[in-house]
């Protein structure tokens, strides 16, 4: 049969067996693996959570769950899926997999602190996992003070440390990263022959590193406040609640960008696959990740602009963030351009990236309308900011990483995922982001505030449609988790590269042996020329 | 239902505010139909004929680059500039505004007219003229926001933030707290109550239960023992208050500090934070004796020893019971 195929050869996934040889693997591929498994369950219980909240909508009076109940699952949806899912998802998942084989390396250059990392997620995930259990934490993400250090009598501590902890596993894998790329590449392969995946990950890596410690240092202050009541946010206490805001969104910002670049790493791969064309305008796309990580640093006080902060500090940082929007409209423009005289085919992958771009465009774009002082007055902390917001983390963030999951899934696993059922769940997804939270947008202009257990009888229409949708969404994201784990066992092999894809990745078999390659790849040409790989059959269309 | 139609003319901003919307939206629309329209162009003319097809590459175009990066930049731009100068004009109250106090706590919002009215979750004022709001908490940061006049601004512990409007429709309108403050955030809401010079001036008729800002302000002085220190002609340990408000204040150390609402109320919960050149940080914190009405009591109290011209004083105007416009 066709498994005796596959067992024949040795890969990573052969070459030993064992719950300790998982558990104290140094190969970037299974801790790859350990992450997906991890953050798969945090997604799941983030979800449950979110149908918490879409449910207690449908109705306006508040009577599924407590008020205490609703805050504290919208705080821990916001902390879980943030903090364990989407910060790790792409960069711990398919950055650990495939960052070294793109560069032709046998693995990352620390594998120890590689698997330190995951151990380190793990453990501030059991944190986390411990407040819920215990009681929950109801602050919100964005843990403002003083009712964090002063008010809340929630597990508000235990939380903040699993998220201290989660921390340095995002700070360690960002340093490996970075070493990696400096390091590791193989012969021939230059920064300018680099997939655009590779550039994101190492734009993303120089945001963990420089941010995360901030992140860190906040936390500890709240807990020098909350537990040994040092006047550094109260009032009461001689502190000023402002300085935690910038403070929080000095990292929170950037924070946001380290969950979407490497999405539009993903999204630059899948375009330049699906369409067979180099990705149009490289060298742009490559250095708008750069300065999308560095500008991302200049904008935070973005998010104050009515916290009593100067009028000319939020007329600063007004301007500023308006730069920051033209390296990411310089990638959508480049995308669509890569499309322009390619060979496009419509496999799932190449679905997910024309949501993406959809998705990211009005995500961007309703950004532009809260970067605008004017605007931003009325509709900041309102359901207009939700939407906003879950447009580029869950239609960009999640949208890239499925859309490289399924791209990759071949690689990692041997096997191909079911192309119907897989298209047809993306198109689900689709539909059901769009009705979950476009009528948000119309209810934050309104005036529905965010964060509102119970809510005016007018509003409900609108929140019945969202959290329809939101329905939708979730039969969205089951299908895939069931149709992948079945085609671990019934889908077709797959071969090494079945996308006529040109990336390193695709020129050692799948799934991959113990060190990636059989012989350290050496490369000749830039990435994305795909005569080497399509043949010398040329027909232009 | 009805609310969502008539929720357009309600304050003097909020036109402008919805014009600012249909251009950002205007410029949105017109960037989302293009990239939708030219993928899913894009995507049928090109789609792939052959499984060995190999298009020409292309590698770039610098001109088309930097008509990208620069158009979308100069609307940027304007967006930066029509969304400050709306800013600048959301943030600065006119001069003639109508003074009200806000004090938030967990979970309602206490309001206080200069005469002495006093509310709970919610506010009566008349249409037409424009309203000044002088904020703070009493616990953990609120933010007031009104959505019908598109206004909103947080509401700190420990400093003064003010808001602006100029109702300009009678009727009601949501109050609601935009910034979660815990278990019942949703219920922290109220109404505005928007109404007909006549009609308003029958509910201020209607009588305060007790005296002006200023006049209670005066008592509380008493009753706290100010005025042991404090005396009117300066001879007293502590500065003299008349004439003080408004002021120049010259400070140990040779610094200079205008008196305004937020240093009263730092020389009250933390007297020694500035000391007035030529006296000894002598005076207790106040901190926990005095709410925050009662501070903002004592401002007003302040306020009234340094009487503008046109301006009523405790003597004259608010004592008489008519509603203070400045």
């Amino acid at each position: 049969m066709i498994t005796a195929a596959v067992q024949e050869r040795e890969h990573y996934l052969n070459e030993s067996y064992g719950l300790k040889s998982w558990l104290l693997t140094k190969d970037h591929k299974r801790i790859a693996l350990l992450y997906l498994f991890t953050i798969t369950l945090f997604f799941a219980v983030g979800g449950v959570f979110a149908t918490v909240i879409r449910i207690e909508l449908i109705t306006p009076s508040g009577n599924f769950v407590s008020s205490e109940t609703y805050n504290k699952m919208f705080t821990m949806h916001g902390i879980v899926m943030i903090f364990f899912f989407l910060i790790p998802s792409i960069p711990a998942v398919l950055g650990n997999f495939f960052l070294p084989i793109m560069i032709g390396a046998r693995d990352l250059a620390f594998p120890k602190i590689n698997l330190l990392s995951w151990y380190l997620l793990v453990a501030g995930g059991l944190f986390a996992i411990f407040a819920m259990l215990a009681g929950g934490v109801d602050t919100g993400w964005t843990f403002y003070v003083p009712y964090s250090t002063g008010y809340s009598n929630t597990w508000v501590i235990a939380t903040a440390i699993g998220i201290f902890i989660a921390g340095f596993s995002s700070i360690l894998t960002g340093l490996n990263f970075i070493i990696t790329v400096h390091t590791m590449r193989a012969p021939g392969m230059t920064w300018f022959r680099m997939p655009l995946f590779v550039w994101s990950q190492y734009a993303t890596a120089l945001i963990q590193v420089l941010g995360t410690p901030v992140l860190a240092v906040t936390i500890v202050l709240v807990f020098c406040e909350r537990f040994f009541h040092i006047g550094i946010f109260d009032p009461a206490l001689g502190g000023d609640p402002v300085l935690f805001q910038h403070l929080f969104w000095f990292y929170s910002h950037p924070a946001v960008y380290i969950m979407i670049l490497p999405a539009m790493g993903v999204i630059s791969e899948l375009i330049s696959t699906f369409s067979r064309k180099r990705v149009f305008g490289y060298e742009f796309v490559a250095f708008s990740s750069l300065a999308i990580a560095i500008l991302g640093f200049l904008v935070w006080g973005h998010h104050l602009f009515v916290s009593t902060q100067s009028i000319y500090a939020g007329m600063i940082f007004s301007f500023l963030s308006y730069f920051v929007a033209i390296p990411s409209a310089i990638k959508v423009f480049n995308w669509t351009a890569t499309l322009y005289k390619g060979s496009i085919s419509y496999e799932t992958p190449m679905l997910y990236a024309f949501g993406f771009i959809g998705l990211f465009t009005i995500g961007g774009l309703t950004g532009l309308f809260l970067a605008c002082l004017g605007f931003d007055v009325h509709v900041t902390d309102t359901y207009f900011v939700v939407a906003h917001f879950h447009y580029i983390m869950v239609g960009g963030a999640i949208m890239g990483y499925l859309g490289g999951l399924h791209f990759w899934w071949p690689k990692m696993t041997g096997r191909m995922y079911p192309e119907g059922w897989a298209k047809l769940s993306a198109l689900i997804i689709f539909l059901g982001f769009n009705l979950t939270f476009f009528p948000q947008f119309i209810l934050g202009y309104l005036g529905m505030p965010r964060r509102y257990h119970t809510y005016p009888a007018e509003f409900q229409v609108l929140h019945v449609l969202s959290s329809a949708g939101a329905s939708v969404l979730a039969v969205g994201y089951l299908l895939p988790f069931i149709y992948l784990m079945w085609s671990l066992k019934y889908g077709q092999i797959a071969g090494a590269n079945p996308w006529g894809a040109t990336g390193l990745e695709w020129q050692t078999a799948s799934p991959p042996p113990k060190h990636n390659f059989e012989k350290t790849p050496i490369v000749t040409h830039e990435a994305y020329d795909y005569s080497a790989v399509i043949g010398s059959e040329v027909e232009v269309g | 239902m009805g609310n969502f139609l008539s929720l357009f003319l309600q304050a003097a901003l909020t036109p402008e505010v919805d014009a600012l919307t249909a251009f950002l939206v205007a410029v949105s629309a017109f960037f989302t139909v293009l990239i939708f329209a030219a993928i899913f162009f894009f995507a049928v003319k090109y789609r792939r004929r052959s499984e060995r097809e190999l298009p020409e590459p292309v590698h770039g175009n610098l001109p088309l680059e930097i008509a990208w990066s620069v158009i979308p930049f100069g609307l940027t731009m304007i967006m930066f500039v029509w969304g400050a100068d709306l800013f600048f004009r959301e943030s600065r109250p006119p001069d003639n505004a109508t003074q009200i106090y806000v004090v938030g706590k967990q979970w309602m919002w206490k309001l206080q007219h200069m005469d002495g009215h006093r509310e709970i979750n919610e506010l009566h004022v008349p249409v037409g003229k424009p309203v000044k709001l002088t904020m703070t908490s009493e616990d953990v940061i609120h933010s007031f926001f009104v959505p019908a006049f598109r206004v909103k601004e947080d509401v700190v512990p420990g400093r003064y933030s003010t808001l602006w409007f100029t109702p300009t429709t009678p009727g009601k309108y949501h109050l609601f707290c935009a910034e979660y403050c815990g278990t019942n955030h949703s219920r922290m809401i109220g109404t505005i109550y928007v109404m007909n010079p006549e009609e308003y001036q029958t509910w201020v008729s209607g009588g305060a239960p007790m005296g002006s800002l200023a006049e209670e302000g005066g008592k509380l002085f008493e009753s706290l023992a100010c005025a042991n220190c404090h005396h009117a002609d300066g001879s007293g340990r502590c500065p003299t208050l008349v004439n003080v408000f408004g002021h120049q204040v010259e400070l140990t150390g040779g610094n200079h500090v205008t008196a305004d609402e937020a240093y009263i109320r730092e020389s009250i919960l933390q007297p020694n934070a500035k000391i007035v050149s030529g006296y000894q940080p002598i005076m207790p914190s106040f901190q926990g004796l005095v709410t925050e009405e009662g501070v903002v009591e004592l401002i007003e109290y302040v306020k009234s020893l340094s009487p503008k011209p046109g301006m009523p004083s405790v003597t004259n105007g608010i004592a008489a019971g008519t509603v203070p416009h400045r």
